[in-house]
């Protein structure tokens, strides 16, 4: 009895010390983080209030009625409904191209994914230059299109959907890698029994591919849309949220409401908006794991 | 269907004919499928042509006279002006140099502790288990990018602001990479477990002698991820970091982006572009299967 309980004891103090310093890191910049801006949320604390004031949820009342806040929110929304789709459908159909032993698929590949290995600061620097009016290329095509000079970055009514592009050729590269492993897992007997059957390409792909690469693309709608949350380099390259917050991004306004305006209530209030909509969103992919797990 | 069978009743009236029009059939199918073909490859290599672009924007940028950039035609001059000023205007060997050191900072210490944590998961039985295999989850779920604004407090509280330490701090725990790490290691037979320590080796010897040697591809794979993520972010470096001497090369890009008057000198950026991608971008290119393997390996099981 005696030894068996040592053992016990051995085997949980291993168990343990094995995970602490994990424990610990996560502990200090995750964990700690998250409670204490939960907490500090219901505080106001900023220029004019230098020691902490208890307000409850006052903070969040406040969000509510932030115009700056409600228009952030929205480009949010509408910047992943922007880039979430397109950059799936782009990755889906460039996977099918680089998946089969064809002509060129190498290139497609490379040309295809390498923007994902430059950071986005640099990605930013160099779109800045193409959407320049005047000089820059895609400027220059559009003002072509219209017959004027066009500032795509300048105008509220065009920002957002050129940071959208740029997003889109950033990252369905990324994406494009998922589904070339999605597309591997389909045994190739199926395709072969299809066209003995007489079954045409296109349908072949309705009634297999998109069926079969379900989870793959339930796994990558879920990272899509957390990146749409998380994207905020380019708007410090790019726009800096402006002109007048028609391309903000939420993190990017936490980021100036920490460190231009030095509002931490407001701050702490915004980065727990945050976490929890990103948990929300997390928990699909729990299911989508769930899934694939029952898959194998 | 009802085509087949006009055809097969007519094979029986007049073979001769019903025989040439199923040729023609056929030949036209085929033609009409090697047509489709073309038009596919040519729309995905038009597409792979656009992809391109910015790239080969920024290299003829990098490589242009000042004045050759704004006038509107294409210029044939070539030039390497670009980036001995830009070296000179901005101490980019130091910043790359700090990059170079965080990022493999941050690779180092996390093999250990992931290794660890990851063996714990694998094969040791301890009470609390699952609960911290769920703590670990939510890092997965709230990225350190969301908690900027409390990690800052942190690294200011422990004195560590503009330190290279600070910026390597929050990423020594990777719960990605334990996840990543722990399949691999659950995958390895439980009988070389046994083997081993029939031969007196320690749970710590097995763990250096056989699973991280045998795990070795894992271990490569989230390398590349790690260290292609730490070697592009930005927003985190930036907000630790003030001076020159602990910048890194995204925040230095930035800060010489912003310092040069726009559209005048954006050859001047075109080249520090180049310099601060050059090296991730030849490493893909020359081990683009790795890459590009080690990324769908880490999206299938992450």
């Amino acid at each position: 009895m005696n030894t068996r309980w040592n053992e016990k004891l051995r085997r949980n103090g291993f168990g343990w010390a094995l995970v602490l310093p994990s424990l610990l890191f996560l502990g200090m910049f995750t964990y700690y983080p998250m409670l204490k801006s939960a907490w500090l949320s219901l505080f106001e604390q900023n220029l004019a209030v230098r020691t902490p004031v208890f307000v409850g949820m006052d903070n969040y009342k406040a969000l509510l009625h932030d115009p700056v806040f409600v228009e952030v929110f929205r480009n949010n929304i509408w910047f992943a409904v922007g880039t979430v789709p397109v950059s799936m459908a782009l990755a889906f159909v460039m996977a099918l191209f680089a998946d089969k032993a064809i002509r060129g698929k190498g290139l497609v590949r490379i040309a295809f994914f390498y923007p994902n290995m430059i950071p986005m600061i640099a990605a930013a620097s160099i779109w800045l230059f193409l959407y320049m009016p005047q000089f820059g290329l895609f400027a220059r095509f559009a003002s072509w299109f219209t017959g004027s000079e066009v500032n795509l970055l300048g105008n509220p009514d065009t920002v957002l959907g050129s940071l959208i592009v740029m997003t889109v050729w950033k990252e369905a590269g990324y994406f494009m890698i998922f589904y070339l492993a999605g597309l591997q897992q389909i045994p190739k007997d199926l395709y072969e029994s299809a066209s003995v059957d007489g079954i045409g390409v296109l349908t072949q792909q309705l009634r297999i591919t998109i069926p079969l690469t379900m989870p793959t693309t339930l796994f990558v709608t879920v990272v899509a849309i957390t990146n749409a949350f998380k994207w905020v380099d380019h708007l410090w390259m790019m726009t800096k949220g402006g002109p007048d917050h028609a391309s903000s991004l939420l993190l990017y306004y936490i980021y100036e409401t920490t460190f231009s305006f030095n509002d931490q209530g407001m701050a702490a209030a915004m980065t727990v908006v945050m976490i929890v909509l990103l948990l929300v969103i997390s928990c699909f992919q729990f299911a989508g794991w769930e899934r694939k797990i029952h898959y194998q | 269907m009802k085509n087949a069978a006009e055809l097969s009743l007519s094979a029986k009236l007049r073979p001769e004919k019903a025989k040439q029009s199923l040729n023609r059939k056929f030949r036209f199918a085929r033609r009409r499928r090697i047509a489709g073909q073309a038009l596919w490859h040519a729309i995905m290599l038009l597409f792979a042509a656009a992809w391109l672009i910015p790239l080969i924007w920024m290299l003829r940028n990098a490589f242009l006279p000042k004045d050759a950039s704004i006038g509107a035609g294409w210029s044939w001059d070539f030039t390497l002006d670009n980036f001995s000023r830009v070296w000179q205007g901005a101490p980019f060997g130091q910043y790359m140099w700090n990059t170079l050191l965080v990022t493999s900072g941050i690779f180092a210490v996390q093999i250990v502790t992931l290794t660890l944590a990851a063996y714990a998961f694998a094969r040791v039985a301890f009470v609390g288990r699952n609960i911290v295999f769920m703590l670990f989850l939510v890092q997965i779920m709230v990225p350190s990018d969301v908690l900027i604004f409390s990690n800052y407090q942190i690294i200011n509280e422990l004195g560590l602001l503009d330190t290279k330490i600070g910026i390597m701090l929050p990423y020594f725990a990777s719960a990605f990479g334990v996840f990543l790490l722990r399949q691999a290691f659950k995958q390895l037979p439980y009988e070389l477990d046994e083997a081993a320590r029939v031969e007196g080796c320690s749970s710590l010897g097995i763990l250096l002698r056989i699973y991280m040697p045998l795990s070795r591809p894992v271990y490569l794979s989230f390398a590349i991820v790690s260290i292609s993520f730490h070697w592009n972010d930005f927003l985190w470096p930036l907000i630790v970091t003030n001076s020159p001497e602990n910048r890194l090369l995204t925040v230095g890009l930035a800060m010489f982006a912003k310092s040069t008057e726009a559209g005048a000198q954006w050859t001047d950026v075109s080249a520090a572009t180049l310099i601060v991608t050059a090296p991730m971008l030849i490493g893909f290119l020359l081990f683009q299967r790795q890459f590009i393997s080690s990324f769908m390996h880490s999206g299938i099981k992450g």
